[in-house]
C-alpha cells in the first residue's frame, strides 16, 4: 500500500494552507481533490476580506493559492475519497483509485449549501433552481429572480446578480441579515433589490422551467406567491463529511469538533476550515486553520517518529522526561546522565515540554519523571525529585 | 468530445445515429471544470458506443435556453434525437454519469 506522511483532503484554502506550511517544515504532503483546487471560492464572485487584496475574484485567488502550494511542491491527485480506516491505530485512505496510507491526515473538506427541502427543489436544478451564481447568473437576464438565504453569500451574491437580473427578491427566514454591515448597505442601496422578511419558501413551481415560489411568512402563517424564473438557495451549510460520519466527534449534522490544534477526538487525525464545528466560515479563518493543522500534524508525526525510534525498537531502555524551559529539571537531566555514564543502563532524555502529547500518552501527571520501556512497552513510570529517587528507580 | 454551436446541433445531436451525452459547462462555472477530464476519460471509454458532446453555454446562450437549460453543470443524455435523461447541478458527479452512459449504450 502507498505509504505518505501528511494526507490531506480537501483543496480549499484550508487544505493548500496546510499543504504550504507542510511542505516547508519538511513532510511528505499529499493533497486529495475531487475537483479543481481553491473549494467554495471557485464558485465565488467577489472576494474582498482576504487581507492584503482588496479585491479578487474567487477564482484568482484560488489559482493564486494553488499556485503557492505547487510552488512549494506539494502534491495534488484528482481523487474522491470514499471513506477513512482508522482501526488498529492505522490511519488508511480509501479513494476511488487506491488505497493510501498517512501518518497523519488532515480533513479539509469544507461545507456545501444545503438544499431548501422544499417541493420542486430537486425536479427544477438546472432549470432556474441553482446554487452557483457565476456559474448561472448569466441565464437569467433581464429576469426577475429569488436569492434565498442572509448571510454574507446569499446578501453578497444577490448584488452580483443584479449585472443580469431586472430585479432580485432576497428572501431570510429571519427579520435582520447576518451579513456583514458593508455586503449589508450594497444590498440595501441597489435599486433591483428587494428584500422579504421573515419568510421561507414552501414550494417551487413551474411548469418545466421555475415559474415562482409559493411563500409563508413566519410570523403570520400568510402564504404568497412571488413570480420568478430563477431562484438561487445560499440558506444554511452542511460539512463535507458524508464518506467519514461518525470516525470523529462531530456537533450538529456532523461539523468536526477539534481543540486549538485542530486535533480531532482521534490521534493523527486533524481538521481545518469550514468543515469545523468553529464560530466564522471565510477564507482567512480556512487559511489560519489549514496552517495550524499543518504545523500539529507536523509536531504529531515527528513525536511518533521520536517515540518509535527511541523508546520502542530498543530492548531495554528508561527515558528521563524533563521540561527544558525549567532550570533545576535540566540540571537534574544532565546529573542522572553523568551518574549512569560507564554503566550498561541505557537512558533517553526527552523534552517533555516540548512532546506535551508524549506526557500525556505516558500517563506521566508531574514533570520530572522516569518511563521504563522493555521491548516497546511501557513497564513502569514514576515522578522523580532527586538525583537519587533516579538512581534507585533505574538500578 | 465534439464542440457543439447551433450550426452543428442538429447534425451532430438529433441526428446522430450513436446514443448522445450533451456537457453543458461554462467558463466561469468550477464544478464544470472540475467534472470535465473525467467526461472526456469517459469518452474515450465509450468510444464508438456514445458520442460525447460539450457546448459552452456562454457561447450558446439561446441554444441552451431552447434546450430548456437554466443551469449547468448540465449533463443531457439523447437516443433517437430525443432526450431520455439528465442530470443537474449536485447530481452530476462521475458515478451517475457514467452509470447513465452505461443505460445509454
Amino acid at each position: 500500500m502507498e505509504k505518505r506522511e501528511l494526507v490531506i483532503i480537501g483543496a480549499g484554502p484550508a487544505g493548500l494552507t496546510s499543504a504550504i506550511y507542510g511542505k516547508r517544515s519538511g513532510l511528505d504532503v499529499l493533497l486529495l481533490e475531487k475537483g479543481i483546487p481553491g473549494g467554495q471560492i471557485n464558485v465565488t464572485d467577489e472576494i474582498e476580506n482576504w487581507t492584503g487584496v482588496i479585491h479578487a475574484s474567487g477564482a484568482e485567488l484560488a489559482d493564486s493559492f494553488r499556485k503557492h502550494a505547487e510552488h512549494f511542491k506539494a502534491e495534488f491527485r484528482d481523487v474522491e475519497v470514499r471513506s477513512i480506516d482508522l482501526s488498529n491505530g492505522r490511519k488508511i485512505v480509501k479513494t476511488d483509485s487506491g488505497d493510501i496510507e498517512a501518518e497523519a491526515v488532515i480533513i479539509a473538506t469544507g461545507a456545501s449549501f444545503k438544499k431548501l427541502g422544499a417541493p420542486g427543489e430537486g425536479e427544477f436544478t438546472g432549470r432556474g433552481v441553482s446554487y452557483c451564481a457565476v456559474c448561472d447568473g448569466a441565464f437569467f437576464e433581464d429576469q426577475e429572480i429569488a436569492v434565498i438565504g442572509g448571510g454574507n453569500t446569499a446578501v453578497e451574491e444577490a448584488v452580483y446578480l443584479t449585472q443580469f437580473a431586472s430585479k432580485v427578491t432576497i428572501i431570510h427566514r429571519r427579520d435582520s441579515f447576518r451579513a456583514d454591515r458593508v455586503a449589508i448597505e450594497r444590498a440595501m442601496s441597489n435599486p433591483r433589490i428587494d428584500v422579504i422578511w421573515n419568510t421561507v419558501v414552501e414550494e417551487i413551481a413551474g411548469e418545466d422551467m421555475v415559474e415562482k415560489l409559493v411563500l409563508k411568512n413566519v410570523r403570520t402563517g400568510d402564504i404568497t406567491e412571488l413570480p420568478v424564473t430563477g431562484v438561487f438557495v445560499f440558506a444554511g451549510m452542511d460539512p463535507n463529511v458524508s464518506f467519514m460520519k461518525g470516525l470523529v466527534d462531530s456537533v450538529g449534522g456532523g461539523w468536526i469538533v477539534t481543540n486549538e490544534r485542530m486535533e480531532t477526538s482521534v490521534e493523527g487525525v486533524f481538521a481545518a476550515g469550514d468543515v469545523r464545528d468553529k464560530y466564522l466560515r471565510q477564507v482567512i479563518t480556512a487559511a489560519g486553520d489549514g496552517a495550524t493543522a499543518a504545523m500539529a500534524a507536523s509536531a504529531y508525526i515527528s513525536e511518533q517518529l521520536h517515540i518509535q525510534g527511541l523508546l520502542l525498537e530498543p530492548e531495554h531502555v528508561t527515558a528521563f522526561v524533563f521540561s527544558s524551559i525549567d532550570e533545576p529539571q535540566a540540571r537534574l537531566a544532565s546529573d542522572i546522565e553523568k551518574a549512569l555514564a560507564g554503566t550498561d543502563a541505557r537512558l533517553v532524555l526527552l523534552d517533555g515540554y516540548r512532546n506535551k502529547r508524549i506526557v500525556e500518552k505516558l500517563g506521566i501527571k508531574e514533570l520530572p519523571a522516569l518511563a521504563e520501556f522493555k521491548k516497546g512497552d511501557l513497564s513502569r513510570q514514576q515522578h522523580i525529585a532527586s538525583l537519587d529517587e533516579a538512581v534507585k528507580f533505574i538500578s | 468530445m465534439i464542440e457543439l454551436n447551433k450550426d452543428n446541433f442538429e447534425e451532430e445531436v438529433l441526428k446522430s445515429d450513436l446514443p448522445v451525452l450533451v456537457d453543458l459547462w461554462g467558463p466561469k462555472c468550477g464544478p464544470c471544470l472540475a467534472l470535465m477530464p473525467q467526461v472526456e476519460d469517459l469518452s474515450h471509454e465509450f468510444e464508438g458506443k456514445v458520442k460525447f458532446c460539450k457546448l459552452n453555454v456562454a457561447e450558446n446562450r439561446k441554444l441552451v435556453i431552447s434546450l430548456r437549460v437554466m443551469g449547468v453543470p448540465t449533463f443531457l443524455f439523447y437516443k433517437g434525437g430525443e432526450i431520455v435523461d439528465r442530470l443537474s447541478g449536485a447530481e452530476a458527479v462521475p458515478d451517475a454519469i457514467k452509470a447513465k452512459v452505461r443505460d445509454l449504450a
